[in-house]
C-alpha cells in the first residue's frame, strides 16, 4: 500500500486502544502485550482517526488546529504507514 | 508471554516510539516529546494472581518452591495494587499465574483495571474458561486473551501437562473467537515437542489463530530442573525454524508467527526486562513485588511486599528495585562493554543459576568467561541424539509434592 484516498475513513484497528498517558506526556497506542509511545504529530493524527472523519477532514482539522498549510502529504504518508502497521483500518 | 514462561525472549513489553512525521510537531514546540531523566514509571505490571494451577507443566517458570510461599492476596489488596500502580503510570497489565481463572474474583479485578485505564491481558491455559466466564470478562472490559498450548498431539499435550486438556483448549479457542478477541496462541517449545512444530502450526491454523508465538523454553524454575530433557539440539532447532519459515510464507496476511530462539543458542544475551527496575513490575500471589518473574531466587535481594509497602515506595525506594538500575553493579566484561546499555548484561537469574553470582555477565554472552557453561549444555543436548521420551533422568512435573528450592548449578551437574 502506498496511497490512501482522501475520502477514506481511518479508525483505530480493532483490539488496539489509543489513550493519553499523563505519566509519559504522550499518546500511546496499546495492543496485546505491548505499546507504542507516539510522538506528538502521530498522536495528533491518530486521535482524529475516529472512523467518521475522512482523511481530508483530518488534514483540514490539523491545518486549522496548528495554523499551517500543506500537511496533506505528511498526514497521508503517516496514515499509509499506520495502515501497514495495522494501527489503523479503514471503515468500509 | 504465557502463564508458564516469561515474556518472549524475556524482554518485557515491546515498547517503541513512533516515527516522526514532520510538520505538526515542529509547528508547536510545546507538544515536543519530553524525555524524563532518571527512573521512569513501571509501564508494565504483571499480577501473578495465584500459583494454583490444574496443570503440571515440566517447563513452568514458577518458583519450584511455590508451595512454600504465603497466602494469596485478597481481592481488595489486588485492587489497591492496581490503583497505586496506575497512579504511577502503569498501563499494560498482565494477569497470570498459575492459572488466573482459578480465582473467582478475576472479573472484579479486570473491571477495576478497565475503569482505571489499563490495557488488560489474560494469560491462561484456558482451563476453567466457560461461556459464562468469558462473557463476564468481556463485559468487565478485558482487552486480550492469550491461550497457551503445549503441543498439537493430544497424547503429547496430555503427557507434558499431566492432564487431559487438548479438547478443552480447542473449545476455549472457539470461545475466544466467538467473543471477538484476536486468537493468540502461545506454544512453549522444547526438545520433546519441537519436532512437532509443523503439526502445531497446522493445528493453530485450524483453530483460527491469528497470532502464534512459538516460544522456546527459558530455563528457570521447573524448566531449570528439567533442562537436560528440554534443551533441544541445534539440528532440531534449525529444522523447526526453517519449517516455520515455509509455513509463514504460506499463511502470509492471515497468520503472524513469531519464533523465539532459545538464548542458549545465541552469543549475546537478551536485554532482560529492558534492565531490572526499568519498566517491569511483577507481584507474586503472596504480594511479593519483583523486578522480574524469577527474582525470588536471587540471593540477598530483599523483595518488598505490597502488604506492607505501597507501590510507589516499592518502585522508587526499595533496595531490590534499585539494585540493578544503572551499571554500577556490573562486573567485567560488562562494565567496560560498549553494548552494556543494549543488553544490560543479560539476565540476572541466568547469571546466578549458571555461575552462582547474580552480578556476573549472563553466560549466554560469548564474552563471558562462563560462556562454556552454555555451550557445554548445548553440546550435551546435541550428543543426546534424536528427541525421545524419558531417558535415565525422569522429568520433574510441577507439583506441590515435588515443590523444592532450586540450587544454582544443579541442572548443569545432573
Amino acid at each position: 500500500m502506498s496511497e490512501v484516498a482522501v475520502s477514506a475513513r481511518p479508525v483505530i484497528a480493532k483490539g488496539l486502544r489509543l489513550q493519553w498517558e499523563a505519566a509519559q506526556e504522550a499518546h500511546v497506542l496499546l495492543y496485546p502485550e505491548g505499546m507504542v509511545k507516539l510522538n506528538s504529530s502521530a498522536g495528533a493524527i491518530l486521535s482524529r482517526c475516529d472512523g467518521v472523519r475522512t482523511v481530508a477532514d483530518i488534514i483540514a482539522d490539523l491545518e486549522r488546529s496548528y495554523g499551517m498549510t500543506g500537511l496533506a502529504q505528511d498526514v497521508q504518508a503517516f496514515v499509509v504507514l499506520a495502515l501497514e502497521k495495522r494501527w489503523l483500518e479503514l471503515v468500509a | 508471554m504465557s502463564s508458564t514462561q516469561p515474556p518472549a525472549a524475556g524482554v518485557g513489553p515491546p515498547l517503541q516510539t513512533s516515527p516522526a512525521v514532520g510538520p505538526p510537531t515542529s509547528a508547536d514546540a510545546s507538544l515536543r516529546e519530553k524525555t524524563s531523566p532518571g527512573v521512569g514509571p513501571p509501564l508494565w505490571l504483571l499480577l501473578e494472581l495465584t500459583y494454583r494451577c490444574p496443570l503440571h507443566c515440566v517447563f513452568c517458570y514458577n518458583p519450584t518452591e511455590f508451595a512454600r510461599t504465603g497466602a494469596e492476596l485478597g481481592t481488595n489488596d489486588w485492587l489497591r495494587v492496581l490503583r497505586e500502580a496506575r497512579a504511577l503510570g502503569a498501563v499494560q497489565l498482565g494477569l497470570s499465574g498459575g492459572e488466573p481463572l482459578v480465582r473467582d474474583d478475576l472479573e472484579t479485578i479486570v473491571a477495576e483495571a478497565h475503569t482505571l485505564g489499563f490495557y488488560s491481558n489474560l494469560i491462561t491455559s484456558g482451563i476453567g474458561m466457560t461461556e459464562a466466564r468469558i462473557g463476564a470478562l468481556k463485559r468487565a472490559g478485558l482487552d486480550h486473551i492469550q491461550l497457551s498450548f503445549q503441543d498439537s498431539t493430544r497424547e503429547m499435550n496430555d503427557f507434558l501437562s499431566s492432564t487431559r486438556t487438548f479438547e478443552l483448549k480447542s473449545k476455549v479457542a472457539a470461545l475466544i473467537r466467538a467473543h471477538d478477541y484476536p486468537m493468540v496462541l502461545n506454544v512453549v517449545l522444547h526438545r520433546l515437542n519441537i519436532d512437532h512444530v509443523g503439526e502445531i502450526l497446522e493445528m493453530a491454523e485450524t483453530m483460527g489463530a491469528q497470532y502464534v508465538e512459538l516460544a522456546n523454553t527459558q530455563y528457570y524454575g521447573w524448566a531449570w530442573l528439567n533442562r537436560a530433557q528440554l534443551l533441544p539440539s541445534r539440528a532440531q532447532l534449525e529444522r523447526a525454524e526453517s519449517l516455520t519459515q515455509r509455513f509463514r510464507e504460506r499463511v502470509a496476511g492471515k497468520m503472524q508467527i513469531y519464533f523465539v530462539v532459545p538464548d542458549y543458542f545465541e552469543t549475546r544475551p537478551k536485554p532482560c526486562m529492558s534492565g531490572l527496575g526499568s519498566v517491569f513490575l511483577a507481584v507474586a500471589p503472596d504480594g511479593t513485588a519483583m523486578p522480574c518473574h524469577a527474582a525470588r531466587m536471587l540471593p540477598g535481594l530483599e523483595l518488598p511486599n505490597v502488604r506492607s509497602a505501597d507501590v510507589r515506595s516499592i518502585w522508587y525506594d526499595s533496595s531490590a528495585f534499585n539494585r540493578f538500575r544503572g551499571d554500577a553493579w556490573m562486573k567485567e566484561p560488562c562494565r567496560s562493554c560498549p553494548e552494556k546499555h543494549k543488553d544490560f548484561g543479560g539476565c540476572r537469574c541466568q547469571a546466578y543459576l549458571l555461575t552462582g553470582d547474580m552480578d556476573n555477565a549472563d553466560p549466554v554472552c560469548d564474552l563471558s568467561p562462563h560462556h562454556h557453561l552454555v555451550t557445554e549444555a548445548v553440546a550435551r543436548a546435541a550428543a543426546g541424539g534424536a528427541a525421545g521420551p524419558l531417558r535415565e533422568q525422569p522429568l520433574v512435573f510441577r507439583d506441590h509434592r515435588t515443590s523444592i528450592p532450586v540450587v544454582p548449578g544443579a541442572a548443569g551437574r545432573r
